[in-house]
């Protein structure tokens, strides 16, 4: 046999060796967030350029997903003061929907979401974001106010209310936010991975094993599409969680 | 029999989102049988309730790998 025993794939595949020279820092996740910037930006400077009444179809792709971003995800949530948003995020979802798409595409194949320190730092972002716009609104006093003692509440019941609401708004919120793209992505990238090398492992046993290796080769490509849609969900839901968190900021009353 | 305790924890993690996310779209075809136009309406809510029931599973999954 080539190998003794199935070695399953663990969180040390999550870790790539540098690319060039010792530092630590520059390895594939890394290249590949460079890669998704410049992706990005060139798709949508070219379907913007010689903007014509009647649209190309780069123009119609890049205008469709601004304006999904812009409507449903701008307009619908956060309500009147959406405009000033609206590039956030746009930026927000761009970046994580390319991101997580790098993980399905043949060659590159490593979705950089599931390296946590992308989701924490994207977290701190719309941390500070709805904080801010929070705080700009309202006054300091009164919004952190608002946060621990709800209006509208009989007052025993602060007992119980004011320890969870401070822990949602400031722990809790970042936290899952990052959580939740980060788990998605390393789940999602291990299924695949436990297909594949085991499809791969399947082919050096047995003439019976080689021929069951078709069934885990055809889930993995199945898986593949799957992981695809489960993407573009993760991206979706990050930015919507994102514009909720910034509508309730911007919200007057409850 | 052997094993770890971190897939134990794991399958009992799952009981949660796995009938929070039955309940979910139950209520979502229940609201379009009751009313088809309002697919599109209620889509996006759909969506939102399952990816965060969703997230509490996920979490249990990527622990039961990390902490061995």
């Amino acid at each position: 046999m080539a190998e003794d025993g199935f070695v399953p794939p663990s969180a040390s595949d999550f870790f790539f060796n540098p690319i060039f020279g010792n530092n630590i820092l520059f390895t594939k996740p890394v290249l590949l967030v460079g890669l998704s910037v410049v992706l990005i930006s060139v798709f949508f400077i070219a379907s913007s350029r010689k903007a014509a009444i009647v649209p190309s179809k780069l123009q119609f792709a890049g205008e469709g997903i601004y304006s999904f971003v812009r409507n449903s995800l701008g307009e619908e949530v956060i309500g009147p003061e959406f405009l000033r948003f609206v590039p956030f995020l746009f930026t927000l979802f761009t970046f994580v929907l390319c991101n997580n798409i790098f993980g399905v595409i043949p060659l590159l194949q490593f979705p950089t979401m599931s390296h946590i320190g992308f989701p924490i730092a994207l977290a701190i972002f719309t941390y500070f974001v709805y904080h801010t716009v929070g705080i700009r609104k309202h006054g300091i006093v009164k919004y952190i106010k608002d946060i621990c003692f709800m209006p509208g509440v009989p007052k025993y019941i602060y007992v119980i209310l004011t320890p969870v609401e401070f822990a949602t708004y400031f722990i809790i919120r970042p936290a899952t936010l990052s959580l939740r793209l980060f788990a998605n992505m390393f789940a999602g990238h291990l299924l695949l991975l436990v297909f594949t090398v085991g499809g791969e492992y399947l082919l050096t046993s047995t003439i019976l094993m080689k021929a069951l290796s078709i069934f885990s080769f055809g889930f993995a490509v199945g898986l593949s599409f799957f992981e695809l849609g489960i993407e573009c969900l993760q991206a979706y839901i990050f930015t919507l969680l994102t514009a909720l968190y910034i509508a309730g900021a911007l919200a007057d009353e409850h | 029999m052997t094993g770890t305790m971190a897939i134990v924890g794991f399958g009992l993690s799952t009981i949660g989102p796995g009938v929070a996310t039955g309940l979910v779209f139950a209520a979502y075809i229940n609201g379009v049988a009751r009313q088809p136009e309002a697919r599109a309406l209620l889509q996006p809510i759909a969506f939102l309730g399952f990816a965060l029931a969703e997230a509490l599973a996920l979490i249990g999954l990527v622990l039961a790998f990390v902490l061995k």
